[in-house]
């Protein structure tokens, strides 16, 4: 008998970063388990796996959720947006490159997670206050940073695109 | 690596198949809704239902119907959805700050107002890993047979930790359970039964759907919460509370429920009762304070020292009073947590 990780009895056909993906499953998986072990986006990152560290955070059609507390089987249609999405065109997004610019990623782990999220807060509203960051990202814990150069980073990222955005129009 | 227990999983499309399905599997399953207390504590094998039945599928559930003569809140409307929803201020100011001050903003884009009011009651020694709780050989509540809390007790002491529960108290708030046998409304008070195992009166073949309050017009409500974080935690101890003010600023109504002080919200009756057809001064509050206090029993089986919290009732009824008289006391709020809404 195969072991119960590899009874891959469930499907579902969702979009991932803008692509169309099937996939096979263990029934009892998290969206967070397909993500890494049946589809290798291993961007996401598998921290506590009970909604108490942020994570595993990604965007479930624009919206930050907890992929740890997802079933895989309740994201059959859904738009799903990981870390490995966020770039466009083979670059980086402006967040990444501001978190790379700033020092606002040191070990690394919470930095998929929060960036996400910070893209969702930022799709939301383009000019956020310090204030209005530290909400946004309050369910993302960081071990490292001391959160500063995480805020300063999305503070970065949100005027290089309204930058670019002037600059476009 | 803790990975959910194997389950049959259903979704059904409407109300009445839903009901069908509890009917038939009573307490073999349990509904789904935004899964963030559910499924951790299914990892941990807390709660191992053989079947989980999700709600999201069913739409009428997550309507959100505001008229003149009162609303109705879909038990599947998230918390960021209330915590958002500006109609939900004034007399209903209490649930939207209850709403907005549950956990993160991730899982308040999952949590629903259902799962919320059913949360499963909390302590130090069922919070744990399977592992953890075989250890002490496991507890009253789950597995075992005594209460690491009260070892002479026979009766299981974990806490209600529900933040939407004290305030849709405090709002006088109604719950519609629906059955294949039919439906009941019941007020919320009324659902709520003080035991840390059976402390919520929904038959297993019942499912919460919808949450009904008055027109609320001329009231003001507000939600206290303490917890260590300003984030994340769960409450620890909280106050809600609501008023109805004359002209001359003489309390017509009032309603304070006491949260995470027992193994469910409690009115704080007499307190409420003491302030009525007298003004909002140091006096009656400091009295209804006092009296509030008496009925939170908080024992040592979670965050934080039992007889602070026991303390810090009477502190949360004092802010909230003066809050709704209109005193400004966002020092006060902000001095232990963050405001989530203007």
């Amino acid at each position: 008998m195969l072991p119960i990780e590899s009874q891959k009895t469930s499907q579902i056909r969702f979009m991932l970063n803008g692509e169309e993906t099937d996939v096979s499953f263990a029934p009892y998986k998290t969206l967070l388990e397909i993500l890494r072990e049946d589809l290798g986006h291993t961007g996401t990152k598998h921290g506590c796996e009970l909604g108490e560290c942020g994570a595993c955070a990604v965007l479930l059609d624009g919206k930050p959720v907890l992929s740890c507390l997802v079933l895989a089987l309740e994201c059959g249609g859904k738009q799903v947006l990981t870390v490995e999405g966020l770039g466009e065109d083979g670059g980086l997004h402006p967040l990444q490159d501001a978190f790379a610019d700033l020092g606002a990623a040191q070990c690394g782990y919470c930095t998929p997670a929060i960036l996400v999220t910070a893209k969702a807060l930022l799709d939301q509203n383009p000019h956020p206050t310090r204030d209005q960051i530290r909400e946004a990202i309050s369910g993302n814990l960081c071990r490292c940073t001391g959160y500063l150069q995480i805020f300063e980073a999305v503070e970065a990222a949100m005027l290089k695109i309204a930058g670019q955005k002037t600059s476009a129009t | 690596m803790m990975r959910l227990p194997l389950f049959e999983f259903r979704a059904p499309r409407t109300l009445e198949e839903a009901a069908r399905i509890l009917d038939a599997e009573r307490a073999n399953a349990m509904p789904l809704a935004g899964g963030t207390d559910l499924l951790p504590n299914m990892k941990r094998r807390q709660q191992v239902p053989r079947m989980l039945m999700s709600l999201r599928h069913i739409e009428i559930l997550n309507r959100v119907a505001l008229h003149d003569s009162g609303s109705r809140l879909g038990a599947c409307v998230t918390l960021s959805e209330i915590a958002a929803d500006r109609r939900f201020r004034n007399g209903l100011t209490a649930l939207a700050q209850a709403a907005s001050l549950v956990a993160t903003p991730q899982i308040r884009n999952m949590a629903t107002l259902g799962g919320n009011i059913c949360l499963d009651t909390r302590c130090n020694y069922y919070d744990q890993s399977y592992e953890w709780r075989k250890s002490i050989n496991f507890c009253l509540k789950k597995d075992g047979t005594t209460c690491w809390v009260a070892p002479s007790s026979r009766k299981c002491v974990a806490v209600s930790s529900t933040d939407t529960g004290p305030a849709l108290m405090a709002l006088g708030a109604r719950v519609r359970l629906v059955s294949r046998s039919g439906e009941r409304e019941v007020l919320l008070s009324d659902l709520y039964n003080n035991d840390g195992i059976d402390f919520i009166k929904r038959r297993p073949d019942e499912i919460l759907a919808e949450v009904s309050l008055d027109n609320l017009h001329g009231w003001k409500s507000t939600y206290w919460k303490l917890r260590r974080r300003g984030s994340f935690d769960f409450p620890v101890l909280s106050v809600a509370a609501a008023v109805s003010l004359s002209g001359n600023n003489t309390v017509e109504d009032a309603r304070i429920v006491v949260g995470s002080a027992a193994c469910r919200p409690l009115a704080a009756m007499e307190a409420a009762k003491s302030l009525l057809g007298r003004p909002l001064n140091q006096q009656a509050i400091e009295e209804a304070a006092a009296l509030a206090a008496r009925i939170a029993k908080p024992l040592d089986n979670t965050d934080f020292d039992m007889t602070w919290r026991k303390r810090v009732t009477a502190e949360f009824v004092t802010y909230a009073l003066r809050e709704l008289r209109g005193d400004d006391v966002r020092a006060e709020r902000e001095s232990f947590t963050r405001c989530a809404f203007e």
